[in-house]
């Protein structure tokens, strides 16, 4: 590999462990803002301790999310320095404004939300929290408008004297159609994320812990409420794509000919080349109902889209890795769908009403069948895998571009750099971020262990001023 | 508009160097200072509500640096490498022992927690004071603004220089002093009495040999710190804790501000022809960008500012070393 591809190669590692955790904060955040505010409606102490448990998850994750961000902010100087030159204009006040406006929010606030309960008054102590999750979703809506830049460049201008893009308007880049369709998308595969989370923990520890059963219950309708979300947003973001990129959706189809009513295979063996490939299941006209919202749509073809780019850009390949694009879409479609079956198994097997109508043998009794239990610790890396490979195949299927139609990857890094300095922080970051992987799952399990509810010596010392030190 | 976007950003880092630093120090004087579990639980929880909306600075620090001045942010980062690296790996390593070491209540995770928070304070504070001191001698930037070399030497040979070191030392002795003295302030019993003790030592100690520097040197600001850290160490003795950590603040302040004023409106100095340095001018970003974090820095700053300061107002309470813990 050279120096290129390994820092290709490390930012792909540490922006996906960076969304490992975002979507979980961003879920947990929104989920102790709901429960704290069911909790001052209807005072029930169940919602109380949850909204407690799951505050303590979120300060987990949200330190590791912490870390890992801070390196996303240097990333762009360390490795890409040509990048950081040319679009300083756009992505520097982009960062910066995103780091005023929610990081500050998100940091202050959940530490005053944290450390707060007895030292602020009810209603502001909740309102704390519903700060931070708002905080989320600023930080998170702000970075994807930076990075729907790069799939779709808007709203700059070309400098001719230093050859550098410049912003022309910033209510344009945070209105970009792509945003506008991969924010909703994004939000509800990152409630899929949480959703599992509490799920599996909660399945986990229910037969020890009763109380934990609002919680399995609570997070497999987040799960299948995100996992609809996901898929509404998906059909949206896929049409917007087909228009601004109509590369990578043919990549991901591997069509290499325009064709009308083009079929989208579900499973494929074989080579992805351009004969059709040795075994494939294909639902007719999907893909041009996917594409363009027609059944009888025509979708371009990766062949007359080469010629096409050629004869605009000049020589060289415009096609992205065929393969790379064509599975992890469909890995990421598959883990989604998977996810939202477990958790519409949980809640059905939970609300006992249904038994009445089945055949015993189908009849999932009270509480959770011992089969899923047995595979509850699908429920967070399903989706975890599908925001892994949704970002794999978002990001390397619009290769070579680093932003589309202006420049190329291989333009962005930073000159000087080495092979051998990128191998030393690669294992760097390989290292320490599998080192916090464990940590961290190990303060999560711990974390579980406890009572939800806890006896009275153990709240009396909750409300110590400071739980967590 | 390019010399007031510079000033944000001189303030920006000594908010960061101050803020941080003092957290740093706790993190450093953590085992020190604490002889058993609570006392080091009562180091640590002086900062706990603090220490991340402070790290935010360097967030919003860096962030400034490449809104305001792109080529500045990506000539730094890409010739220092290495050890901007180290330092985010540090810092991963120390957020995740702070926010952690409390979750778990067996004593050997805890202590390891304390372990790597100093060990991890430790490392940063020496690495940030070395890429100060680098920034005061310059680098060897070429025409394009990027350091060129081989192998892991490129970015790791600048801290093997006199003035990275020097700038290490320095900053070991600031943080070990605003730790020492936000603890003398921040706490009670035993660790309070400790961190007095050392910050009257230390910053007698700190100003004999800045003292020494000072006129070795002819700087101004080397004797002007002298003065601070030797006044920081009177006021400690008289348990004027307060005014001591003003003091201290005040002079990690005032070596920030130099160190990014060193060399005019030469923002980065390449030390292979004076034509090759980065100017604030040279380094800016358009007016366009500008004038937009301009519109939002008015907006939203004033408000983190605030509520900053709210938050240390909800946990202006002292924290005690001698509660026993339930
Ligand atoms: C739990 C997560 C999850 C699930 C179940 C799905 N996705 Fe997804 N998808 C993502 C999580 C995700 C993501 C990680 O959030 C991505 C990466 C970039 C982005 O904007 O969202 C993404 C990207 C992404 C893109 C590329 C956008 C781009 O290139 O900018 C398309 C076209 C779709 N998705 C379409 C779908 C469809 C049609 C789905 C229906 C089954 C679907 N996704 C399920
Ligand atoms: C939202 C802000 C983001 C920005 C500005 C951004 C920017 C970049 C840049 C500059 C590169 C290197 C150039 C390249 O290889 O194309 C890159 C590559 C990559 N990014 Fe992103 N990225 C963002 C989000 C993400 C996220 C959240 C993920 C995954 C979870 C991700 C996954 C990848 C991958 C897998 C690559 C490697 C692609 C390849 O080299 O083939 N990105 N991104
Ligand atoms: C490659 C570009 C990215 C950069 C530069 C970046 C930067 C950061 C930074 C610096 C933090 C720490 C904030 C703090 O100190 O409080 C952070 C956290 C966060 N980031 Fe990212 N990030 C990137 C990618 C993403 C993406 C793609 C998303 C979401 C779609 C996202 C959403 C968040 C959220 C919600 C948080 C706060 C929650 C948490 O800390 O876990 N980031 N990010």
């Amino acid at each position: 590999m050279d120096v290129l591809d390994l820092t290709r190669l490390q930012f792909a590692v540490v922006t996906i462990y960076h969304y490992l955790f975002v979507p979980l904060s961003i879920c947990l955040a929104a989920t102790a803002a709901g429960l704290q505010l069911a909790w001052m409606r209807t005072s029930r102490e169940k919602y109380l301790h949850l909204t407690k448990f799951v505050g303590k998850l979120l300060i987990a994750t949200f330190a590791v999310g912490v870390v890992t961000g801070l390196v996303q902010e240097f990333q762009f100087g360390l490795g890409w320095s040509a990048f950081a030159r040319f679009y300083g204009d756009v992505f520097g006040p982009t960062l910066a404004i995103e780091g005023m406006l929610a990081f500050f929010l998100e940091a202050t606030f959940l530490a005053l939300w944290y450390f707060g309960w007895d030292r602020l008054p009810r209603r502001l102590h909740a309102a704390t929290i519903v700060i931070v999750a708002v905080g989320t979703l600023l930080s998170a809506y702000i970075i994807l408008a930076a990075n729907s830049f790069m799939q779709n460049p808007v709203a700059y201008a070309l400098d001719p004297s230093t050859g550098r893009a410049h912003l022309t308007s910033f209510t344009e880049l945070l209105t970009n159609e792509v945003v506008l369709a991969a924010f909703p998308h994004t939000m509800a595969g990152a409630a899929m994320a949480g959703g599992g989370l509490l799920l599996a923990i909660g399945v986990w520890r229910l037969p020890a812990d009763r109380a934990f059963a609002t919680l399995s219950r609570l997070g497999a309708w987040i799960m299948l409420v995100g996992g609809l979300g996901t898929v509404i947003s998906g059909d949206h973001l896929g049409k917007v794509m087909t228009a601004v990129q109509p590369m990578k959706m043919a990549a991901a189809e591997a069509l290499y000919e325009t064709t009308t009513g083009a079929p989208f295979s579900i499973f494929a063996i074989g080579e992805l080349g351009h004969d059709r490939p040795f075994f494939s299941i294909e639902v007719p006209k999907l893909l041009s109902f996917l594409g363009t919202g027609s059944f009888n749509g025509t979708v371009q073809g990766i062949d007359d889209l080469q010629a096409a780019y050629v004869a605009q850009y000049g020589p060289g390949s415009y096609v992205p890795m065929i393969p790379v694009a064509f599975w992890t879409f469909r890995l990421m479609m598959g883990a989604g769908i998977l996810a939202m079956a477990v958790a519409a198994f949980h809640l059905w097997s939970f609300y006992a009403f249904r038994v009445r109508f089945l055949p015993a043998f189908l009849q999932p009794g009270r509480g959770t069948p011992a089969l899923m239990r047995r595979f509850i610790w699908l429920a967070p890396l399903l989706p975890a895998a599908a925001n892994t490979f949704g970002w794999i195949f978002t990001e390397t299927a619009r290769q070579p571009w680093l932003a589309f139609g202006i420049s190329k990857v291989s333009d962005g890094i930073s000159p000087g750099l080495t092979s051998a300095e990128v191998i030393a922080s690669l294992a760097g970051f390989t290292l320490v971020y599998g080192l916090l992987a464990i940590v961290w799952w190990r303060l999560v399990v711990h974390l579980s262990r406890k009572p939800l509810a806890p006896d009275k010596i153990e709240s009396s010392s909750d409300r110590e001023p400071a739980p967590a030190y | 508009m390019i010399t007031f976007w510079f000033a944000v950003l001189v303030l920006a880092w000594v908010l960061y160097f101050v803020l941080e630093g003092f957290d740093f120090g706790v993190g450093i004087l953590t085992p020190v200072l604490g002889r058993d579990e609570h006392e080091r639980g009562a180091a640590i929880r002086t900062i706990g509500p603090f220490w991340d909306g402070n790290e935010v600075w360097l967030v919003a620090a860096i962030g400034v640096t490449f809104a305001a001045f792109p080529a500045w942010y990506a000539a730094l980062l890409s010739a220092l490498y290495l050890p901007m690296v180290l330092i985010l790996l540090m810092l991963a390593i120390r957020g995740v022992a702070l926010e952690f070491r409390g979750k778990h209540d067996s004593p050997s995770w805890r202590r390891r927690a304390d372990l790597l928070l100093a060990g991890s304070s430790t490392v940063i504070v020496l690495l940030w004071g070395a890429v100060l001191g680098i920034f005061v001698h310059g680098l060897a930037l070429g025409a394009d603004g990027e350091v060129t070399g081989t192998g892991l030497s490129r970015s790791l040979d600048p801290l093997l220089t006199p003035a990275a070191g020097l700038g290490a030392l320095g900053a070991l002795l600031a943080a070990v002093l605003l730790g020492a003295t936000f603890l003398a302030l921040r706490t009670t019993g035993p660790v309070r009495r400790r961190a007095r003790s050392l910050a009257r030592h230390a910053g007698l100690a700190g100003a004999v040999g800045l003292l020494i520097a000072g006129i070795g040197t002819g700087s101004r600001i080397v004797l002007l710190a002298a003065v601070l850290s030797f006044g920081a160490g009177v006021l400690a003795r008289r348990a004027r804790e307060a005014a001591a950590f003003v003091a201290v603040a005040a002079g990690v302040a005032a070596g920030v501000v130099t160190v990014f004023l060193a060399h005019g409106d030469v923002v980065l100095r390449s030390t292979l022809s004076d034509a090759w340095s980065l100017t604030r001018t040279g380094a800016a970003a358009g007016p366009e960008a500008l004038k937009l974090i301009t519109i939002a820095g008015v907006i939203v700053l004033p408000g983190v500012l605030a509520y900053q300061i709210w938050s240390y107002w909800v946990f202006r309470r002292r924290v005690s070393s001698e509660r026993v813990a339930s």
